[in-house]
């Protein structure tokens, strides 16, 4: 194999350089030192006649150069593509007639070795090529890499292009882009503010990112008066806009004025400066007074062995004398002006778009406190018991859908199995309970509630021993990721739309079967007077066993639903039991419509508390907490009271 | 007076005997004072059982006798515990502030003190300046009102609160557990002043008694303990025996009845509510320089669930019930999740006690809930031979008095 090579590379170098080079090998030649020696600061005008050539490889010279893909031919100095064929020998490519000019040794050839900066500027070149390019995909591309790198020299391809441009997408997205670089590097104020004005209102990210550089301002000190030549943003008045001290330090800062003595420096200057027990002859153990050590340090400077305290007058001359003042960065003013005009419509925009985003969010809270509360609607609304334990079944649903996943790898048809065999499990879990325990204690509720903590305590403990006390992951199928914007402002994600829809369901479901069915007739016979109920042919402990079952086996389903919206962990209940009773409080013992505004006020007040306070979600609950009880006072029996026989007791 | 009240009520002296014996004896067997046999961090347990101890008879007194489950008196406990521990805290780093600056070449102003005791307490979370609520962390008596004071207030506005729009039964217990809740969340911010979750810590320290050793202040903090438990003990079983113990019992029974026989109910229930949430401080305030830090998450609701817990085993509505639950569980929890209890090997699986415990309480509460309502406690009844009249139905426990269960569905 090597002999044969060496014998085609021979057989290569006997092969006469045809006389005539084409038009490409012709301008690479006329570049050649340029190219061979590229830097930053002398490239551009080989560049530029490269992409002025109008020759039709120009764009494919571009892409090898900026590639290091081409070589020179040390033999005669033609340039051609190279190709790395085997270890240290190199395919050669024509450029103008694209055929295979052979396979040479490495050190035959020279490549040329344009270094990062070149090639960023080759690459704005090619930008214009992929401009036009006929694949939308790489027009696509380029129309991106100029979004995230924006520069002067990419607006006239721009321009250029947008006339040629068929996909209506594409071109719109080409106009919008040209709008932005103008207004940022438009080549007149004229120009720049009809872009700006074009944008008001706009509510794009990519619109707020090119406004709000141009209103970048810095801090500046003139001595007297602002100088005319500034485009001064605002004029800082030491004492209103800023603190004296914080004004003061600013022209320290500027060399302008002499600094503060701070209590730290008088220390240790007068530590510095201790003398047989004296400092400026006071006695060094009664400068624990601050009175003292000023004396002492007024002392030392009237010796001259250190700086002067600023006084109170000369910090005030300072501040009279200089004039502390923002400018812009941008120079002209009527610029600023508009794209300052231009951000408070969109501002105003933004904020209406972000309360809608906002109540969009409230709803989703409120909807999950809705699935958390709603079997206990059942169970302590309609039955009158208060299971602690119910978090518990919302964490056992969460893990038997985990479970699921587990067995079934197919994330949709999971869900489909674990909603129903969750429902199970806990609808047995709820059955079990009410036969063993809870049917003994119907008339002792504060027992119920006592018996259902001991309950739940085991049953948390017990999911720790089987799961462990990481978090598991119960995933969504993939049609439920990703979110549904609306536009950069608001999005919510398909899952909280999910979760929505079914609590919605619920609602449907909990309304049939109370209103519609036998079960449901029954359970409200059973809780209004047992003994009635009794003689009327029903029996009491069945349909208080089916009812708390039922309760339960909601609170299964919700944990399949939470599941995927949270983290599976053995405290998954327990984090949400007391926001559910509290739902259930605040709504109206008894009532499922209340039940729905009291998620509906918990999740809107939630949310409102955190867009009041963002970076504190501990204290919104603390504060929502505190709201609810104080709310309880004025309508202790919830939003929705029942009013009359109903409401019993 | 007092003559007739404990000849009324023997159970008082019986108690203070075993309460005194028990102290002597732990006392000889300590580390500190006697042979040590027992060692001082068992001292300690003991010691800070008898402050549980101490708030389950609070708990009783509130729960057993005026028939309200709070859900929050474990939170009243941590806040007394916050207080003395601020003052610990505080006057520590002082000490130690001060010990270092004493070597700098320009005596320290009282400013520079406080301001590098700040920067040494709220470094952990990011600060340096004192918050108000540390306004008076420099001054032991003032700390100490403080103990009595902050959880009486908290209680005293919540009571009157909750109360006045008669809120009881369940709602009242969910609505403590909310405002326990709510304290804990709020406790964990770093902003809350109180260092977030890192709590308090080093407060095992005393301030100014380094030369103490902690076998030494183990056993002084035991006596104290159970000075306060004795003390706490005659207070609430005089509270209860004469005229107001028969009237916050008739409002536990059927407050309507007491309401319509003229008693202020909410007024009697205010006050039971606050004297036990001052108890509960008193007990956290000497509880955790025993256990040496607090946080929040010693106020998690679950902390005043194990409360109701430890006094249903004891027994309710009798305080002695509180003390021998509290003790019996807490120590017995200790054992447990200490892991010095040998696993149990079935073939298949091994019970881990450390993991398992929590099963097993939570059952037993179960159970005792069900068949025993009058817990340990009630065992005294078969001893002393005092057995309920033989009345139709079941039997409803305390909470519903007097009532059986066929009366009270009436």
């Amino acid at each position: 194999m090597r002999h044969l090579l060496a014998a085609l590379v021979a057989l290569a170098l006997l092969i006469p350089v045809p006389a005539f080079a084409g038009p490409v090998q012709d301008l690479l030649q006329a570049h050649g030192s340029a190219i061979i020696k590229s830097s930053r600061k002398t490239i551009q005008p080989t560049i530029d006649a490269m992409a002025a050539s109008g020759l039709p490889e120009v764009q494919l010279i571009l892409q090898k150069w900026q590639a290091r893909e081409i070589w020179q031919r040390k033999e005669d100095g033609q340039f051609f593509i190279g190709e790395e064929v085997e270890k240290r020998v190199y395919r050669l490519t024509d450029f103008d007639t694209g055929e295979r000019v052979g396979d040479y040794p490495k050190k035959e050839l020279k490549q040329v070795k344009p270094n990062s900066g070149v090639q960023a500027m080759i690459g704005t070149a090619l930008v214009q090529f992929q401009l036009t390019d006929p694949d939308p995909s790489l027009r696509a591309a380029a129309l991106d890499s100029i979004q995230r790198d924006p520069a002067p020299e990419l607006l006239p391809p721009l321009r250029a292009s947008i006339e040629s441009e068929t996909d209506p997408t594409l071109k719109a997205q080409k106009d919008r882009l040209n709008t932005l670089l103008t207004i940022s590097y438009g080549a007149d104020d004229a120009e720049r503010i009809v872009a700006i004005d074009s944008m008001a209102g706009d509510l794009g990210v990519d619109v707020r990112a090119t406004l709000n550089p141009l209103l970048d301002t810095t801090r500046k000190i003139a001595d007297g008066d602002t100088p005319g030549t500034e485009n001064v943003a605002k004029v800082l008045v030491p004492g209103t806009d800023l603190t004296e001290t914080e004004a003061y330090d600013l022209i320290v800062a500027a060399w302008l004025a002499p600094a503060r003595i701070e209590p730290d420096d008088i220390r240790n200057a007068l530590a510095a400066h201790i003398d047989g027990g004296t400092v400026g002859s006071i006695p060094v153990a009664t400068l624990s007074d601050p009175a003292k050590r000023v004396l002492a340090y007024d002392a030392l400077a009237a010796n001259g062995t250190v700086p002067p305290r600023v006084t109170p007058a000369d910090q005030q001359a300072a501040l009279a004398q200089f004039t502390i003042y923002d400018a812009y960065l941008e120079p002209s003013q009527q610029v600023t002006d508009a794209a300052q005009d231009a951000l408070t419509d969109i501002e105003l925009n933004v904020s209406l778009y972000q309360t809608l985003d906002l109540s969009l969010d409230a709803l989703s809270l409120a909807s999950i406190y809705f699935l958390a509360a709603i079997g206990l609607a059942i169970t302590f609304g309609v039955m009158g018991v208060i299971n602690m334990a119910h978090g518990e079944f919302i964490m056992m649903g969460a893990y038997t859908g985990y479970v699921i996943q587990q067995i079934i790898p197919d994330y949709t048809l999971s869900i489909i199995v674990a909603i129903p065999v969750a429902f199970l499990v806990t609808f047995g879990a709820g059955v079990a309970m009410e036969r063993l325990v809870i049917r003994w204690l119907y008339h002792r509720p504060l027992e119920t509630l006592l018996a259902t903590f001991g309950i739940s305590i085991a049953l948390q403990q017990i999911a720790k021993n089987i799961f462990g006390t990481q978090a598991r992951p119960l995933t969504s199928p993939a049609w439920l990721d990703g979110a549904w914007v609306m536009n950069d402002v608001v999005s919510i994600s398909y899952i909280r739309i999910a979760i929505f829809c079914l609590a919605m369901i619920f609602l449907a479901v909990f309304l049939f079967i109370m209103n519609r069915t036998r079960l449901g007739l029954e359970t409200r016979a059973v809780t209004q007077n047992p003994r009635m109920a009794g003689s009327m042919g029903i029996n009491p402990d069945k349909v208080n066993m089916l009812t708390f079952g039922l309760g339960s086996g909601i609170a299964g389903i919700a944990g399949v639903a939470i599941g995927l919206y949270a983290k599976v962990t053995s405290e998954l209940g327990s984090d949400y039991i007391v926001q559910s009773f509290m739902t259930v409080v605040v709504g109206g013992v008894g009532n499922i419509w209340g039940t729905l505004l009291g998620a509906g006020m918990i999740g809107f007040l939630q949310k409102g508390i955190e867009w009041m306070n963002p970076s504190n979600t501990l204290a919104a609950q603390t504060y929502m907490i505190i709201f609810i009880i104080i709310f309880i006072q004025f309508r202790p029996r919830g939003i929705i009271a029942l009013k009359g026989r109903a409401a019993g007791d | 007076m007092s003559r007739s009240f404990f000849l009324k009520n023997p159970s008082v002296l019986v108690f203070i005997a075993c309460l005194a014996l028990f102290t002597l004896g732990a006392t000889i067997l300590s580390d500190g004072f006697g042979v040590g046999l027992i060692s001082t961090s068992f001292i300690k347990t003991l010691g800070k059982t008898l402050c549980l101890c101490l708030v389950a008879i609070a708990m009783d007194l509130v729960w057993g006798y005026a028939g309200i489950l709070s859900l929050g008196h474990m939170a009243f406990f941590g806040l007394g515990g916050y207080m003395i521990g601020m003052w610990l805290m505080y006057e520590r780093t002082r000490l130690i502030i001060t010990e270092s600056m004493s070597n700098a070449a320009i005596p320290p102003t009282d400013q520079e003190v406080v301001d590098a005791i700040g920067t040494q307490i709220f470094g952990v979370v990011g600060s340096s300046d004192f918050p108000t609520i540390w306004l008076f962390s420099a001054s032991l008596p003032m700390q100490l009102a403080l103990v009595v004071l902050v959880p009486g207030l908290l209680a005293l506005i919540f009571g009157w609160l909750a109360f006045r729009s008669r809120v009881t039964g369940v709602y009242l217990s969910i609505l403590t557990q909310a405002m326990t809740l709510a304290l804990a969340l709020y406790l964990f911010q770093n902003d809350s002043g109180l260092r977030g979750n890192n709590g308090l810590s080093g407060l095992q320290n005393l301030p100014g008694l380094d030369a103490v050793p902690q076998s030494t202040l183990s056993v002084w903090f035991l006596w104290a303990s159970a000075l306060a438990l004795g003390l706490g003990y005659v207070l609430i079983a005089w509270v209860v025996s004469g005229k107001f113990g028969s009237v916050i019992r008739g409002i536990r029974d059927d407050e309507a009845r007491v309401r319509f026989l003229g008693y202020s109910v909410e007024g009697y229930k205010l006050f039971v509510f606050v004297l036990t949430a001052i108890i509960a401080g008193i007990a956290g305030a000497l509880y955790y320089p025993q256990a040496g830090i607090i946080n929040p998450a010693e106020m998690a609701p679950i902390a005043s669930i194990y409360l109701a817990v430890w006094v249903a085993i004891g027994g309710r509505g009798r305080i002695y019930g509180a003390v021998i639950g509290a003790a019996l569980v807490s120590l017995v929890s200790t054992w447990f999740t200490s892991g010095q209890v040998p696993s149990i090997n079935l073939g298949v699986y091994t019970v881990n006690w450390v993991d398992w415990w929590q099963v097993v309480l939570g059952l037993s509460f179960v159970l005792v809930t069900l068949y025993a309502p009058k817990g340990i406690g009630g065992l005294f009844d078969l001893i002393s031979g005092r057995t309920p009249p033989n009345r139709h139905g079941k039997d409803l426990g305390p909470d519903a008095g007097s009532l059986q269960e066929q009366e009270a569905e009436q």
